[in-house]
């Protein structure tokens, strides 16, 4: 087992956290049915704080293949990478589902990056626009990159993390046009952007909750 | 006067945050209302059989099964209930899958404004027939 965490979110700040997420994948699931014309199902969004290491061990022990990542860099007062992380072998698959199924295969291997980096920029978008508004903060996030490889390699990616920094885990499933689609988004926050978020979380779940805290 | 005011609702989430956001707006809508919580699907069918609710609030993304399946099986427990089904995602096809549910959708996270307008109908609804 890895050591703990050294700054932990309490039950109640990584309950908020995972609305937040909720909310955002939501959101990004509207855009993404409105774009492909089709209901998105999803599943509900499992977020966890893990040390860096144990999310590389997580994907690479689940998800044995190469993988594909949508990659952006945000920053404001929480600082930090997204990356949309799912098996390589499932990107012609999102990228079917999201222009549709009867378009021939050359031309899918043409749109491939752009229609990765578009599904990726409004999955990730969602979600840390979503964040950043409900905790009244505004990020600005830089333009998708897409990423082909191994789970380390997308989370050593220049400037290297410093040791000891946490990733926000989030597993999903979401289902468009009759495809399992199954993907990863992780966070990685380094330390003050992980104090900053804790901070942020507990003024967010005050405003929430109110006077039905304190009972 | 009557005392009908005195209605039971039932706050089916399972995000802690989201149940006490929806209390807090109770705590000015409807304060003297009695109040259950659930946190999942079993939870919120053992309450209905219990307790029979007037008003259940039912998250749609829950683990297990999702509000609309469970609104049906709520209902059947307990026809006269009014359902809300609260989601963030607001997609055309949940939207009409509501209302083809009988049930009424209100958009996550819930404000007061809206809660305290669906609530309104309710009562109005439940004392018209009364």
């Amino acid at each position: 087992m890895s050591a703990s965490p050294p700054i932990a979110l309490d039950e109640l700040e990584l309950d908020a956290l995972t609305e937040l997420v909720n909310l955002g994948i939501s959101q990004a699931a509207h855009s993404l049915a409105e774009m492909a014309r089709e209901e998105v199902t999803l599943t509900v969004p499992q977020v966890r704080m893990v040390p860096r290491d144990e999310a590389i061990r997580i994907i690479s022990e689940r998800e044995p293949s190469k993988l594909v990542a949508v990659h952006q860099v945000f920053r404001g007062d929480i600082t930090g990478r997204a990356l949309l992380i799912f098996p390589e072998a499932q990107s012609f698959e999102l990228v079917r589902a999201v222009v549709g199924g009867d378009m021939p295969l050359d031309e899918i291997i043409e749109l491939e990056q752009e229609a990765l980096a578009e599904t990726g920029n409004i999955m990730l978008n969602g979600c840390l626009a979503t964040i950043a508004n409900h905790l009244q903060r505004s990020l600005t996030i830089s333009l998708p990159e897409i990423l082909h490889g191994e789970s380390r390699e997308f989370f050593d990616l220049e400037p290297p993390p410093p040791p000891g920094d946490l990733v926000m885990f989030i597993y999903i499933n979401f289902a468009l046009r009759h495809r399992d689609i199954n993907g990863y988004i992780a966070m990685l926050l380094d330390m003050p952007s992980m104090t900053a978020l804790k901070a942020l979380l507990k003024a967010y779940i005050g405003r929430v909750a109110g006077d039905v805290l304190a009972g | 006067m009557k005392t009908v005011s005195r209605y039971t609702i039932l706050i089916v989430d399972d995000s802690k945050l989201a149940r006490m956001a929806v209390n807090k707006a109770l705590n000015t809508l409807y304060p003297e209302w009695e109040r259950l919580e659930a946190a999942n699907a079993e939870e919120a069918v053992a309450a209905v059989k219990q307790a029979a609710p007037d008003v259940a609030l039912l998250d749609f993304n829950m683990p297990g099964r999702d509000g609309l399946e469970l609104a049906a099986e709520l209902r059947e427990a307990n026809p006269k209930m009014a359902v809300a089904v609260v989601s963030a995602n607001r997609q055309q096809q949940i939207v009409d899958r509501t209302s083809a549910a009988g049930a009424t959708f209100l958009a996550k996270p819930i404000t007061e404004a809206a809660l305290g307008q669906f609530l309104k109908a309710v009562v109005q609804d439940r004392e018209s027939r009364a």
